[in-house]
């Protein structure tokens, strides 16, 4: 049954549809596989027996011709979604225990869509972090080696244990959530696919927040194709979340013509920058090769705003976590830590409860906006932002899509940055500005770097336009050729 | 900006998480390299420019007013520390 | 009218300024689809949204909108069409988010005004600063545990108002006068019930005083939640005293804030509000700018009712009442409606001395409200309506409200069983005249030898004997023809 997990969400759906194996088959043979890569700690909470419980009802709704679009098929949710009836910790000590009497708006579309879900991923604490590093529960191995080495690496983040579940096959895709890159930066460091959409395109309602004006949810799969499909479950207007786009959901997966000839690709210089590593530079000189192949033509723009990206993300982000993270207080759920005052058990469950990494944003963003330094810091970024939105808009005046690096460099080792809070912020360099402007991103596995891991390329549209982001997305990958396997995962 | 041990408690109260005196001068070590990391944004001229609010275009979407939700009192005390008759608990608060 | 005190070193005057919150009518809360009920239950009008739970986000309730404009164009204030929510941020129990939306740098309504009607019939100007939209926070009730306190957040995410005024006022009266027309509008547009008892009314003084003659103001301390305009008055009393006894005293006033307490009659400092604040204020990620059509605000306008000023306008000018009476009719909408149900058609002067006199007496006695009248308006009208066609005398007409009241019965009826109906016959009442002028010889004799005083006595013995039923008019009339 192993290969069963090796099959893409098209592929399994449409066996499904034949009947060559039941929903209960295809679930049974992931739960096994996360069974056997306890190692890798990608899961927080399994749910091996809800998801046989699922796949039943999907084995009886593909039998009386009901199937939804993901009907019977395993992924992984990350634990940033609130699933209700399902522990949900965000990967943090402060949500001990917490179990939602509700369920997110996107993992209840994938429930609608017929999805099964086989648990909660491993993430970095409320998504803070570019390694996985900062969980409460540990860090997540990436399924990756490089040759001849056998050191553990991180499989990036926040989204890491979606990521490192998705490339170890034990699910046909998973969910992540993107607040500057966190989706983008673990499917690269990976060698899956990884999806940011357009702000506003999935609902935020139940997702565990992090920074309100950039989460976005988004599926990381192995398949340009698969992400077309999982988006279209995942998407669509939510009344609930006034941030929500009231826009149709296209069918993404037509989108896929695998033409696209006469299509502009702006190339940005701003992120070349000095001392790029010369194999990022080489596989980003070959993207631009394959898609001129395919008949679109490269065009040099400027992006001049970029190098401020960073320290504009880190003064938002943190100031509008110091704010979200403000509720996990120990009075209605989660952690609490007894103290003498109301004010002493805050302090004393706030302390134990959160990691040092959430301490320092919620410290940051705390002091960003307090009295005489709001303007400072807090306005000035959010012109920064203006102005970083800006560029993107004169970009797309010109250019349908924008090709770049999705990460500075190849997964490293467990451990490594963690002494300096800024190194570990430079992950992100190239998905933030993204971010900033709210569009969507995805990144592609692009080819190996020469120690055998995976480095990713990162294709940005226009906003709402995630149809020509993937119609460009898939000319690459087929392009790229990407077959090569994690350690584990057998050929 | 540098941040004294002095800021960092007075915002770590802000915050309400304790934080013990040893750990006051690494932290503000910490703090001050990311904020010098962000101030590299004060070399811009930002004059004339308007804040984001946000990024999505789009008009604040409003409800109707009807009562759609509440009721679930089970649902809203079950994750409760310390919770009794109907009410969450807390440690005693003086006015 | 100035109001002030005296000290020991001269007369000081008081500088006030009121925020009201006042809580807007409406089904569901501002932000969650929970109800927003009065006595609820505990938490049983909490959604997960009011509970703060992970990942819930607010969605704006569109009435609640529209009655902040309405609220807005009833103070004659400046709508801006774009407003922006922010958060408040600050931990307490009973606050689930650990912030509250609120309005800060871009309201919703900007400046207006409030007429105060003081009571010597004048009126005085009062400044809006704004008024704008936010959250309630939840209820924390102290004495239930020895040291626990109870969260109840049924009260969380209610709508708010909250009504700044300029520190226009400068004596309890005027506070007092300002809720009281603060109140009467928001009843009249039905955007808050006022009531201040159950809290959707509630108001922070802020106070401070200065030596009559000084330009600028002093520190001022808040007095947060002080929940009647009579303990409002007395909050602001005490405060003020206090004030300028510590600066007799050489002190200095520390700006800080304040609870009133109502048994004592004296304010203290809140023990819990210590800390100095920082409410790092920022625009909710959540939501978007608020903005409003030009239309949107025009409908609202269109559907505004008559407000109490312009009320009291037309009452003194279609009635020719003086300012007084018609300040007090208008203040109540029920009382004004019940007021114009009498008048209309009638002697308008005769329906205000009967609304404000006996009838608002015999309300006060019965313990009954306006909507729920001891003597209904048609019936209060036909009972002017039969002293007007002489049917019977003003004494009269005292009686059969009494009867009324007593009965329920409409006067016609009443005056009709008693037979009171008003003796207009001239040969009844000349056939009493004569009888009465016989009876009293020796006092027509004085009469007729100029003691014209006795007049009115000859008019009470016929009075007296026509069990008062006699047109007074008529009795008058004929008594002179008779005693020539």
């Amino acid at each position: 049954m192993t290969a069963l997990t090796r099959l893409t969400i098209a592929e399994a759906r449409d066996g499904l549809a034949r009947g060559d194996f039941t929903a209960m088959e295809l679930t049974e043979a992931h739960n096994r596989a996360v069974e056997a890569a306890r190692g890798l700690n990608a899961f927080i909470t399994e749910t091996p027996e809800l998801a046989m419980e699922q796949a039943a009802a999907s084995h009886e709704r593909i039998r009386t011709g009901r199937a939804g679009a993901l009907e019977g098929l395993p992924l992984a949710i990350k634990d940033l979604f609130c699933t209700e009836g399902v522990l949900t910790t965000a990967a943090s000590h402060i949500l001990d225990g917490f179990v939602p009497p509700y369920e997110s708006t996107v993992t209840a579309n994938l429930k609608k869509a017929g999805a099964v879900m086989v648990g909660k991923t491993n993430l970095d604490e409320f998504a803070m972090g570019s390694s996985n590093m900062t969980s409460h529960y540990g860090g997540v191995e990436n399924p990756w080696r490089k040759r001849g080495d056998n050191r553990p690496l991180v499989p990036g983040g926040s989204s890491g244990g979606s990521a490192a579940a998705v490339a170890a096959r034990l699910g046909l895709g998973a969910t992540g959530t993107d607040t500057g890159g966190s989706i983008r930066q673990p499917a690269a460091f990976c060698g899956i696919v990884g999806l940011k959409p357009t702000y506003g395109r999935c609902s935020r309602w139940g997702i565990v927040a992090f920074a309100s004006s950039l989460d976005q949810a988004g599926p990381m799969t192995r398949t340009v194709r698969d992400a077309a499909i999982m988006l279209g479950a995942m998407a669509g207007h939510d009344p609930k979340d006034s941030t929500s786009a009231p826009l149709p959901v296209p069918d993404f997966e037509k989108a896929l013509s695998g033409d696209i000839r006469g299509l502009k690709v702006g190339i940005p210089r701003e992120y070349r920058p000095e001392g790029l590593a010369e194999e990022i530079a080489a596989v980003w000189e070959r993207g631009i090769a394959w898609l001129k192949d395919a008949g679109a033509e490269p065009v040099e723009i400027s992006l001049p705003h970029t190098k401020y990206a960073l320290p504009t993300y880190y003064i938002v982000a943190p100031a509008e976590a110091s704010s979200n993270l403000a509720r996990y207080d120990g009075v209605r759920y989660g952690l609490r830590v007894e103290g003498a005052t109301l004010d002493d058990m805050y302090r004393k469950t706030r302390a134990a409860g959160f990691g040092a990494e959430v301490k320092r944003r919620v410290l940051i963003g705390t002091y960003v906006l307090s009295a005489g330094y709001y303007d400072a810091y807090y306005a000035k970024a959010q012109k920064l932002r203006t102005l970083i939105a800006g560029d993107f808009k004169t970009a797309f005046e010109s250019v349908d899509v924008i090709l770049t690096p999705t990460a500075p460099s190849a997964a490293f080792p467990l451990g490594e940055k963690m002494d300096d809070p800024i190194t570990m912020y430079l992950n992100d360099v190239f998905t933030v500005p993204t971010s900033l402007a709210g569009l969507p991103g995805i990144s592609v596995p692009a080819g190996l770097n020469g120690e055998g891991l995976p480095l990713g390329l990162q294709l940005i549209g226009r906003p709402f336009d995630e149809e020509t982001l993937l119609r460009v997305a898939d000319v690459m990958e087929k392009a790229a050729e990407f077959k090569a396997l994690p350690a584990g995962v057998e050929a | 900006m540098s941040l004294d041990k002095a800021t960092v408690r007075t915002i770590a109260n802000l915050a309400r998480i304790e934080v013990r005196d040893e750990e006051l001068d690494h932290l503000a070590g910490e703090l001050s390299n990311i904020l010098h990391f962000v101030e590299q944004l004060s070399e811009v001229n930002t004059d004339g420019v308007e804040p984001m609010t946000s990024v999505a275009a789009l008009e604040l979407p409003r409800r109707a007013d009807v009562v759609s939700d509440g009721n679930c009192r089970e649902r809203i005390l079950a994750n409760a520390p310390e919770a009794d008759d109907g009410f969450f608990l807390v440690p005693k608060v003086v006015e | 009218m100035s109001y002030l005190i005296q000290g020991e070193t001269g007369d000081w005057e008081v500088v006030i300024g009121l925020e009201v919150h006042a809580q807007v009518i409406s089904k569901a809360k501002l932000f969650s689809g929970a109800a927003t009920d009065f006595g609820a239950e505990p938490n049983t009008q909490v959604s997960p949204v009011d509970a703060g739970m992970p990942g819930m986000l607010p969605v704006i309730n569109e009435t609640c909108v529209e009655q902040a404009v309405r609220t807005g164009l009833g103070l004659k204030a400046a709508i801006n069409l774009t407003s922006v929510f922010a958060r408040k941020n600050y931990f307490y129990a009973d606050l689930p988010q650990g912030y509250q939306i609120s309005q800060y740098e871009a309201p919703i309504v900007g400046e207006g005004t409030i007429l105060l009607d003081l009571p010597d019939g004048s009126t005085r100007a009062v400044g809006i600063e704004r008024l704008h939209l936010e959250q309630d926070a939840g209820k924390s009730l102290h004495d239930q545990h020895p040291s626990k306190s109870y969260i109840d957040l049924n009260r969380s995410g209610v709508a708010l108002m909250e009504i700044v005024s300029k520190p226009d006022m400068r004596s309890p009266e005027e506070a007092g006068a300002y809720l009281k027309k603060l109140r009467s509008i928001l009843r009249y547009l039905g955007t808050c019930d006022g009531n201040m008892e159950e809290g959707s009314m509630r108001c922070d003084c802020n106070v401070s005083v200065r030596p009559v003659g000084e330009a600028g103001y002093r520190t001022r301390c808040e007095i947060k939640n002080v929940n009647s305009v009579r303990f409002v008055m007395q909050a602001i009393e005490y405060e003020a005293r206090r004030h300028i006894d510590v600066y007799e005293e050489g002190g200095t006033i520390q700006q800080e804030t304040r609870l009133f307490d109502s048994a004592k009659g004296e304010t203290r400092s809140m023990r819990s509000k210590e800390h100095a604040h920082d409410y790092r204020y920022f625009p909710d990620p959540d939501l978007l700018p608020l903005v409003l059509s030009p239309d949107f605000v025009a409908n609202i306008e269109a559907s505004l009712p008559e407000l109490p000023d312009e009320k009291k306008e037309r009452f003194m000018r279609d009635f020719a009442l003086s300012p007084y009476d018609a300040g007090v009719l208008v203040a109540d909408k029920a009382t004004a409606d019940f007021f114009e149900t009498v008048a209309r058609g009638r002697d308008a002067k005769m329906a205000a001395n009967w609304v404000t006199g006996d009838f608002f007496a015999a309300l006060n006695r019965s313990g009954r409200s306006i909507e729920d009248p001891p003597v209904t308006a048609a019936n209060l009208g036909g009972l002017i309506d039969l002293i007007a066609d002489n049917t019977i005398s003003g004494r009269i007409a005292k009686e059969v409200f009494e009867l009324m009241l007593e009965t329920g019965k409409p006067p016609a009826v009443i005056v009709e069983e008693k037979g009171l109906k008003q003796v207009t016959d001239t040969g009844a009442i000349e056939g009493v005249i004569d009888t009465v002028l016989a009876q009293n010889a020796d006092k027509v004799a004085e009469y007729k030898s100029g003691k014209d005083k006795l007049f009115g006595f000859f008019v009470g013995q016929v009075m007296k004997a026509s069990q008062g039923k006699a047109n007074p008019a008529l009795v008058n009339e004929l008594l002179k023809a008779k005693l020539g």
